[in-house]
């Protein structure tokens, strides 16, 4: 998986080091940003009131 | 193969690491800074002279409880940290009001500065995580409510541990029932232990002071406000 990544990557080592690290960093910013968000909302492992528990 | 399992093993943990300590700095930063905003939008006229000593102004102003999800108060608490500053709004709803990392007042407990129990909720751990360090406040520690109205002075009393069932603890004189109240209580809940929904933390605080917006702020809550206006 991550060989063939390496492989689809152009131009020498340096670029291809670059690339590799600006891709995996978008993929973080857009986990952050949209992916555990929306995960969150399914996670419910702390109520914080009394009396409400369904 | 492998690699993929690496993969979605190291996904989890960095989702883990997101909800349990990432999102509770980033929230809770934006809480604090928002608080600028609302302090401003809950009273516009406000007074910005700074207090040190408190004066006596009579009963207190006690605003009218909004609808669900508006927020009408702001908490500081100086114990919890130089910049703590979090939204009150009403209501109790997980995903409008707490997950915000929003303190949620619950609806029908008294308001700020009223006679009986002006009960919240907030997290202790995720969506900013409000109330993580309530276990760290001491007896005698000062926390202020603003509202468009004034700065409520609550002195913390004591922690209690209840089932979640516990609903005793939201009576006008908390595990009293029935019992007409004469003093102004605040009460905090949120999830005990830590990351688990088994029991209830109950912080409990009593009104010590009050003073109109028109009197002044606090000097701890102008430090507050300082601290978050830079």
């Amino acid at each position: 998986m991550y060989g063939a990544l390496w492989r689809l990557m152009p131009g020498p080592v340096w670029l291809r080091v670059t690339l590799m690290i600006v891709l995996f960093g978008l993929i973080l910013a857009a986990l952050v940003a949209f992916v555990f968000p929306w995960l969150n909302t399914f996670v419910n492992v702390n109520d914080v009131t009394v009396g409400t528990n369904k | 193969m492998g690699e993929l399992l690496i993969t979605a093993g190291v996904l989890v943990f960095l989702f883990l690491g997101w909800q349990l300590w990432l999102n509770d700095l980033i929230v809770g930063g934006q809480q604090d800074h928002s608080s600028v905003a609302l302090a401003h939008k809950l009273a516009p006229d406000a007074s910005t002279k700074v207090t040190t000593t408190a004066a006596d102004y009579g009963a207190p102003v006690v605003t009218t409880e909004p609808s669900n999800a508006t927020t009408f108060a702001i908490l500081y608490i100086p114990r919890l940290g130089t910049t703590y500053a979090r939204t009150i709004a009403e209501g109790v709803g997980t995903s409008d009001v707490l997950d915000n990392g929003w303190v949620g007042h619950y609806p029908g407990t008294a308001m700020p500065g009223q006679v009986g129990n002006f009960a919240v909720a907030g997290h202790r751990t995720t969506h900013g995580a409000p109330f993580h360090d309530l276990a760290t406040l001491q007896v005698g520690d000062k926390i202020y409510v603003y509202t468009a109205d004034g700065y409520y002075t609550y002195v913390f009393r004591g922690l209690e541990y209840v089932r979640p069932t516990g609903v005793g603890v939201l009576d006008p004189v908390p595990e009293v029932t029935g019992v007409s109240p004469t003093d102004r209580i605040m009460t905090m809940t949120s999830c005990n232990p830590m990351f688990s929904a088994s029991e209830r933390i109950i912080g409990y605080a009593s009104m010590e002071s009050w003073q109109p917006i028109s009197a002044g702020v606090p000097a701890a809550v102008a430090a507050i406000q300082l601290a978050n206006k830079g």
